[in-house]
């Protein structure tokens, strides 16, 4: 029987065990539903919220100066009292029916803190925000007015201007591309935190499994069978499938529930507000939905063309170098840490004995989580630069920097780099298991494992 | 003929020789004893011998070539260490090890059946290993180490923690799968089941090999001059110069009595000298049991016979 046959028996009991577990259905079901209960549920909230009516009365104690300043907004409702005075109506406005006062001082003018809103219950910002917008602008205007210019409103209006920075990547050829920062950190994030995720839980199971399988001496019978080596390759290979499997089924049911939800709940609409409060790196593929969070609050035609900017970015990202890079580093990266996962499990008795070996891998992979996050910050760092290229880290911090954009040279060294230690390490690994997984009561120190590495045959 | 063959094997652990300089050979179709005190060398050699580890020097040969690595599925071996995933049930577990070996799932379904069947383990097929008892899960290991139908099965201590009843049922089917053409070689510490078993044995202590021979052959060596005398009626027998009385036993109107020779003279000798005393209905060299030589060997630490 061909080698490779072989490992695909293990590779086969390695996934089919793991993922006919209880443990395992539980979690891929409940992970997504979670996930779609933190995303529905805040906006849901959120609409019944603005189902309520408020009426807020405006009082000014007679200076009549910001009569009809401040508009009407969805559910929110400005009533401009004229004639009472602020005394008369404090104790008894809920029995009005209004929401709250809105007091304004003359002294507006000099004084910013001159307005009060008076209310039994604790406004909400985004109220604050637009009477504070309105009162501003009306303030404004009235001190423009005091200039006496003539055809103020004309002016006015040829003055008002809107800014919207285009980022535009160019490159050596003079090609040029419009991008947004926005997509390039979501693309960052995602493939950086899944590299992560696969790197870390399923190396760590990785040894759990060789830890079992010494442990329960099973590992006596198989290598009887096939060489060590070939066992541990089916068990990380096994274990990585079982980690792609368990990604793709939240991916799709995290949109099947959030589709679901959102047609038969929410109305059309309000769904671009309800996306502002979803954490950017969960909802990975739609990176344009989640862009919104920018555009939500200016007007209707500037968010469509936003929305076409922001495809267009999606769409000139380097998606060939993108998927590259991620299959290589992951291919490489978890290769690299899963042996040396095998082989921490292979050297000890028992789960608590791993802990003076963990420490020294732990550290790279939360350290890379790390600098990848602060890479998002700033990609153009030194400390970025170096991580990227240093293998261990390489994987999770040269994903993050890529949709930045990284020179060719940077990539194809920190490749390189990772190329030949991923070799040296799963070689390495590859020895101390062999000797690890037969040796049994005898106290592994690091001294220990390095006599094993140089043991023949 | 010889199937399997090592030649002056060798192999370090760090600073201890595990094996010295040891050469085996087994002839085929036979029960191979693999006998030695504990850390004498044998766990190695059977390592060594399913290619787990690799001899620092020395030569295996199988059916008198090289032993290469898809020998692997020519044979069987039951660890010592019983060895099966806990939480996998019995049945799928058996079939993992038998496609492990090489066999289509097909061929070893068929295999399976037969084998749960004929050792009355149908039942279990479903069961998690974790909830099958100690003796249990030995037939379903033992079942796995030879449903590939090996040429050379190696059981570790394979009688270790089954009851009578079933340490004869698989006695039987040791027999059973020579019998069928395999060859068994057989590593244990129940001299009685080498008495039983075992056609050859090697005896190892510090990786060295301290005795070899045909199991027969080296109890009559060992036998020295004691010899076992029986007489009808109940007499007594005296000594002389010639020889010594070991002890006596009056049984069932018969005396048997165990003598040992001072000098060396014939046994014809003997015999005439014995024939005053009484009626012989048997004489035979005292056999000593593999138990008193093993303990003998290990002692002396020779594998020369001594009286």
């Amino acid at each position: 029987m061909k080698v490779m046959s072989k490992i695909s028996v293990i590779i086969e009991r390695e996934y089919i065990t793991r993922v006919r577990k209880k443990s395992f259905i539980i979690m891929t079901i409940l992970a997504p539903v979670l996930l779609a209960l933190f995303i529905v549920v805040p906006s849901l909230i959120m609409m019944n919220q603005d189902t309520e009516m408020k009426k807020i009365a405006v009082v000014e104690d007679g200076t009549d100066l910001f009569k009809n300043a401040i508009p009407n907004i969805k559910n929110t409702e400005f009533v401009y009292l004229g004639n009472v005075k602020l005394e008369e109506i404090k104790n008894n406005f809920e029995q009005a029916g209004y929401y709250g006062i809105l007091y304004i001082s003359p002294e507006v003018i000099h004084v910013p803190e001159a307005v009060q809103l008076i209310s039994r219950k604790q406004p909400p910002i985004l109220l604050l925000e637009h009477i504070e917008n309105s009162l501003e602008k009306e303030i404004e205007r009235q001190k423009l007015l005091s200039y006496k210019i003539e055809n103020l409103d004309e002016i006015m209006k040829n003055v008002r201007t809107r800014v919207s920075v285009q980022t535009i990547k160019i490159d050596e050829s003079g090609n040029v591309k419009e991008t947004s920062t926005g997509v390039a950190m979501v693309l960052a994030y995602i493939t950086s935190f899944v590299m992560y995720f696969l790197v870390f839980v399923f190396g760590a199971q990785v040894m759990r499994g060789v830890i079992e399988e010494k442990t329960s001496r099973v590992v006596e019978v198989i290598i009887s069978s096939v060489k060590p080596i070939q066992l541990m390759m089916g068990k990380i290979i096994g274990l990585a499938l079982v980690g792609l499997t368990q990604f793709l089924i939240w991916i799709i049911l995290t949109f099947a529930i959030i589709t679901a939800v959102k047609s038969a709940l929410i109305p059309e609409q309000k769904i671009t507000e309800a996306v502002q409060s979803i954490p950017q790196d969960i909802m990975s593929q739609n990176a344009a939905a989640a862009m919104q969070t920018t555009t939500v609050t200016t007007t209707e035609p500037v968010q469509a063309s936003e929305f076409i900017k922001i495809f267009n970015s999606a769409l000139n990202q380097p998606w060939g170098l993108i998927i590259f890079c991620f299959i290589y580093y992951f291919i490489t990266g978890y290769l690299l840490y899963a042996s040396v996962f095998a082989a921490v499990g292979s050297a000890v008795d028992n789960e608590t004995d791993t802990q003076q070996f963990m420490l020294p891998i732990t550290l790279p992979v939360i350290l890379g989580l790390f600098v990848a996050m602060s890479t998002m910050q700033n990609p153009e760092s030194s400390m970025a630069f170096w991580f990227s290229i240093i293998p261990f880290t390489s994987p999770i911090v040269m994903m993050a920097r890529i949709p930045f954009g990284v020179p060719l040279w940077e990539i194809a060294l920190s490749m390189f780099l990772m190329a030949v230690t991923f070799i040296i390490f799963v070689w390495m690994s590859a020895k101390i298991y062999r000797t690890g997984i037969l040796m049994y009561g005898k106290k592994s120190s690091w001294k220990e494992i390095w006599k094993w590495l140089t043991y023949k045959g | 003929m010889i199937i399997f063959e090592a030649r002056n094997v060798s192999k370090q652990y760090g600073s201890t020789l595990a094996l010295n300089n040891l050469s085996i050979s087994v002839p085929k179709q036979s029960i191979y004893g693999l006998l030695g005190p504990n850390g004498a060398g044998k766990t190695t050699l059977i390592r060594i011998i399913n290619q787990i580890t690799g001899p620092d020097s020395g030569e295996l040969l199988l059916e008198g070539r090289k032993l290469r690595q898809d020998d692997i599925y020519e044979i069987g071996y039951l660890p010592e260490e019983r060895g099966l995933y806990k939480k996998m049930k019995v049945g799928e577990q058996a079939l993992y090890f038998a496609r492990l070996k090489g066999i289509s799932k097909a061929e070893a379904m068929k295999r399976l059946r037969y084998w749960f069947k004929k050792l009355e383990m149908t039942d279990w097929w479903n069961k998690k290993v974790e909830e099958l008892s100690k003796g249990m899960a030995q037939k379903v290991q033992f079942v796995t180490t030879v449903l590939h139908e090996p040429k050379l099965i190696i059981l570790d201590e394979p009688f270790t923690g089954f009851d009578p009843v079933n340490a004869s049922i698989i006695k039987n089917e040791i027999l059973f799968l020579r019998d069928r053409g395999a060859t068994i070689l057989l590593s244990t510490h129940d001299m009685a089941s080498v008495e039983e078993l075992c056609d050859n044995i090697t005896l190892i202590d510090h990786g060295m090999s301290m005795l070899e021979g045909k199991v027969d052959e080296i109890r009559r060596a060992w036998a020295g001059n004691e010899y076992s005398v029986t007489f009808e009626g109940n007499i007594r027998v005296p000594e002389n110069g010639n020889f010594q009385i070991l002890h006596t036993d009056n049984e069932d109107n018969k005396t048997t009595v165990k003598i040992k020779c001072l000098k060396d003279i014939s046994t014809n000798e003997i015999l005439s000298e014995l024939m005053k005393s009484g009626n012989i209905i048997a004489f035979n060299p005292a056999l000593p049991s593999m138990n008193d030589i093993f303990i003998r060997v290990v002692k002396s630490k020779s594998g020369m016979p001594v009286n």
